[in-house]
């Protein structure tokens, strides 16, 4: 059987507040399956938001409905949206390139960065707070990597046995 | 030919059901691919009528693997052995696939039933014959192993006058006499100079090595007393799980035990399934990962002008989570295998994921098949993670399997970021290197090769609730040990002059992965010797998450005429501890300014002349960071500071800390400053920063014009040669000329292997086992 928590656990679990042994527990036990809807209800608390959280993507990054036209859109928690929840967020981000020595060792001492005729940096912020959602380190010419494409009807529907939020057609 | 099986000429006797070997595993793999479950079983008939029996039979043989190694692992010498536990013992059903495992280097679940299978599907049972107290060895990399030093004793189980299991133990031995002395060896371009290899060939009869084996195997090696005694670990701990296995068909029963090693494989699948369903979020998941291969350098010597050229090892992955909780791994686009010795078999690489996944997706005791039957993995035939050529070198698989599941880990991620599992998220892991290798006369006055494993506990990966640890663990072992200084000097003519953590090696962010540590090693008492490095340098091989930057890169350090004796006698100064920042040239103020050193972003090297009193950094690798660094906490970023974990100069430019120091040097962080100038970074941030479309359209004229490094284009070229699918995908993204072409013909370098292939299958009477789609 799964162990059980509180909203204040799931709280403090997204603070990196929570004690060990309890983190402990949720490692070695079987998970939780309301943990989805706890972790969505405190951050749809702390957001303050009248759209409504769909799935979180990153620490200030989620899929959210929005309350005005049940878009499903891409949304930085600044409020900036980025775009429909099927595209890549990154292509509509702004995006700072280390691809010289000088960029690079801004990072870490020359020995301990990369060569930029090898590997470069890919820095995507958020066009309105400068937040930075996701480092991309490959080769040159890599195509932006979309990394994630979550079948959220059926995670809702299929897997949590909810109710699939309201979408307005693209 | 050792001796024939009396039952060669008499198929079936050896199941005591009219079938052979090969007929009983088509039939498990009919069933298994009609059903859906392994077997064919859709009930788990022995669990569900009597599960109090099922689980005492899991106890007792799971127990007894664990045993088997714990108390095995006391016979040998080596302390990759003895001090890593660089072994496991793993028990199968007669078809080769896995019922249960020990702990320790659980990726030879299925390497060793990959080795089983190929008898099976060679015949073996006719020709060498399979008879009760038969031993079996093999390494050979071309039918599943990793790399020729995990060498693997495979014996036959039988009661009541049938075949009813495998046993199989292996170990990590320390020299396997490859071209270079070290069992992981770099400068070989083929499986030619991998060292000896070892094809499923009966080695031992009536619980006896055969004395031709024996005196075969110690003179292939460097380093005979460590072999004898790994061997004789594997014989122990296998004859160990044979005895246990007979002694729990006494008391169980025959029937019995083999429900439960059917059952339990299909009991596995089913909880992987459950897993994925509990664990993550339906969808695709894509993710990459890259790793440096520099052989122009000079430092690189390989026999073979073709194999003298820089180029970069490519493993895209699409990994898709279906409504069903089923999943596939697809590795289309990965690049083509190279002469060097980091290729890899499919079952390596396969197999090796679940090590990883043990240690996330199915953190469970009852690591089995059941797994692999649960997925669908599909390597392309022809690249570096499933060759088509039957000269391929494996000897160091690892540079880039540890790179490539970092990728994995980031996948995995994202799914449980999203899903709230935040204690889960992992950024990745370590490219477990340096390998510190070589050999030569010790300070015994013996041939002798090394291969320190303290690259067993490198940094892991942040989590999206906490740092990564420090100097912890390796993928490839969950039971990470950097082991004791007294002991590698003891297996080492190497005197320890410093072991500290590495400061800025773990990636940053909100949650910094953890740090690697540095060893400054002295050569003392060493005869005729040599070394070299082994790791990335060019490249960081493992990305960060969700804002959190990669971990830092390889490089090495080395050191000759040092003057450290005469240093030493006088009571003078010595490089001692951390390399801290290696662009102060610290350790170079303590040793004679005319020192020839070596100090660079050339990780990867062949055997280089040392003397005594040489110098080696031995600089073991941390993991990536997860989210923004600018979240980080103040306080963690001065107690960073504060144990040479971090150098103040990144603090301020990465964390945007406002530091300050008091007299005694404690460094404090203020709240408030830093709070003001991480706006000020936001701001600078979206200054230098253009949208995404921008740099697109500049990025795609250096394509056009095919501006990029030669080991850019190398890599790219042998990714577009093998898959059609990655080419067209690239120049779609691109929107690049119809014309638009790269091939490796157009590069001036050589292109061997690029179009002349020969893979193993066209020998003659060879049947290798396929467990992929390609």
């Amino acid at each position: 059987m799964a162990t059980t928590y509180t909203k204040e656990q799931i709280e403090k679990l997204i603070d990196g507040r929570l004690d060990w042994d309890t983190v402990f527990r949720m490692l070695a036990m079987p998970k939780d399956p309301e943990r989805f809807e706890l972790y969505v209800g405190v951050l749809q608390e702390r957001l303050g938001w009248k759209d409504k959280i769909i799935l979180p993507l990153g620490p200030h990054l989620y899929i959210v409905q929005t309350a005005a036209d049940k878009r499903w859109v891409i949304k930085c928690d600044c409020g900036h949206e980025f775009c429909d929840y099927r595209q890549n967020w990154k292509m509509h981000a702004v995006i700072y390139v280390r691809d010289t020595e000088e960029a690079l060792t801004e990072i870490y001492p020359k020995l301990m960065a990369p060569d930029p005729a090898w590997q470069v940096y890919r820095e995507y912020y958020c066009p309105e707070c400068g937040t930075l959602h996701d480092v991309e380190a490959p080769t040159p010419w890599y195509p932006v990597i979309h990394d994630f494409e979550p079948d959220i009807e059926a995670f809702y529907k299929e897997w949590l046995g909810l109710p699939v939020p309201e979408r307005a057609a693209a | 030919m050792n001796i024939m099986n009396p039952n060669a000429t008499r198929p079936g006797k050896l199941l005591g059901n009219g079938m052979t070997l090969k007929q009983f595993r088509d039939g498990i793999l009919e069933r298994t691919a009609k059903s859906g479950h392994y077997n064919g079983l859709d009930r788990l008939e022995l669990r569900e009528s009597d599960p109090i029996r099922y689980e005492k039979l899991f106890s007792k043989l799971r127990g007894g693997l664990v045993h088997a190694r714990e108390t095995a692992k006391k016979i040998a010498a080596s302390p990759i052995v003895e001090q890593e536990g660089e072994l496991c013992f793993t028990l199968y059903n007669p078809a080769g696939d896995c019922v249960l495992t020990s702990t320790g280097i659980i990726i030879h679940v299925g390497t060793m039933g990959a080795a089983i299978k190929y008898m099976i599907e060679n015949d073996w049972e006719s020709n060498p014959g399979i008879n009760p107290g038969d031993m079996f060895t093999n390494n050979d990399c071309s039918i599943g192993n990793v790399h020729p030093c995990d060498i693997a004793t495979i014996v036959p189980i039988f009661a009541q006058g049938k075949l009813v299991g495998w046993v199989g133990g292996v170990t990590h031995v320390i020299d396997t006499g490859s071209i270079s002395p070290g069992s992981m060896s770099t400068g070989q371009v083929s499986r030619f100079g991998d060292g000896y290899m070892i094809t499923c060939r009966k080695t031992g009869v009536n619980d006896v090595p055969l004395r031709d084996w024996l005196h075969e195997s110690q003179r292939s090696i460097r380093t005979p007393k460590y072999w004898i005694l790994d061997e004789r670990t594997r014989i122990a701990g296998c004859h160990m799980v044979r005895a246990l296995v007979e002694e729990v068909i006494e008391e169980e029963g025959l029937e019995a035990f083999e429900k439960f090693a059917y059952e339990v494989i299909e009991e596995g699948r089913r909880g992987l399934q459950n897993r994925i369903k509990a664990m993550t979020i339906p969808g695709k998941y894509r993710t990459v990962a890259f790793v440096d291969v520099p052989y122009a350098h000079p430092d690189i010597q390989t026999p073979s002008e073709y194999a003298k050229i820089d180029t970069i090892m490519h493993s895209p992955c699409e990994m898709t989570v279906r409504a069903d909780g089923s999943w596939k791994l697809d590795f289309e686009g990965a690049s083509r295998w190279g002469w060097h010795s980091y290729n890899a078999n499919q079952v390596a690489f396969t197999s090796g994921i679940w090590v990883m996944m043990t240690q996330t997706l199915v953190p469970t005791q009852r690591i089995n098949d059941g797994a692999y039957y649960g997925t669908e993995f599909r390597l392309p035939k022809g690249t570096w993670m499933n060759p088509d050529d039957r000269r391929t070198g494996h000897a160091y698989a690892w540079h880039f399997l540890v790179s490539g599941w970092s990728a994995l880990w980031r996948a995995l991620s994202h799914g449980y970021f999203s899903r709230g599992y935040l204690e889960e998220v992992n950024a990745g892991n370590a490219n477990t290197a340096n390998w510190l290798q070589g050999g030569g006369i010790n300070q015994e006055g013996e041939v002798h090769a090394v291969n320190s494993f303290e690259s067993a506990a490198c940094g892991t990966g942040a989590c999206a609730i906490k740092d990564g640890l420090n100097h912890a663990a390796a993928i490839w072992n969950p039971e990470g040990d950097m082991g004791d200084i007294e002991i590698w000097e003891m297996a080492e003519p190497l005197l320890y002059l410093g072991r500290n953590v590495k400061a800025n090696s773990g990636g940053y962010g909100k949650y910094r992965g953890g740090c690697g540590f540095e060893t400054l090693r002295m050569v003392w008492k060493a005869k005729d010797w040599t070394m070299y490095f082994m790791g990335n340098g060019y490249m960081n091989s493992d990305w960060g998450l969700m804002g959190g930057y990669p971990s830092a890169t390889g490089y090495r350090f080395e050191a000759h005429k040092t003057g450290l004796k005469d240093r030493i006698a006088t009571n003078d100064s010595l490089p001692l501890g951390a390399d801290l920042n290696p662009s102060a040239y610290a350790y170079e103020k303590h040793i004679d300014a005319t020192a020839r050193v070596k100090r660079d972003k050339q990780a990867m090297t062949t055997e280089k002349c040392f003397e005594d009193y040489d110098l080696y950094l031995n600089y073991l690798r941390g993991g990536p960071g997860f989210g923004d660094p600018l979240d980080r906490d103040p306080e963690a970023i001065a107690n960073d500071l504060n144990q040479g974990f971090l150098l103040p100069e990144y603090a301020r430019k990465v964390y945007g800390a406002v530091l300050t120091q008091n007299e005694k040097g404690v460094w404090s962080v203020d709240a408030e400053k830093t709070k003001t100038r991480r706006a000020e970074i936001r701001k600078e941030r979206l200054r230098r920063a253009v949208p995404v479309k921008t740099w697109l359209r500049d990025e795609r004229e250096r394509i056009v014009t095919k501006h990029a490094s030669l080991p850019v284009r190398h890599m790219y070229a042998t990714s577009f040669g093998l898959s059609k699918k990655f080419y067209a995908e690239f120049k779609k993204f691109w929107d690049l000329p119809a014309d638009w072409e790269l091939t490796e013909d157009e590069l001036g370098v050589p292109s061997y292997g690029s179009r002349y292939r020969m893979d193993l299958s066209k020998l003659p009477d060879v049947h290798p086992v396929v467990l992929v789609e390609e």
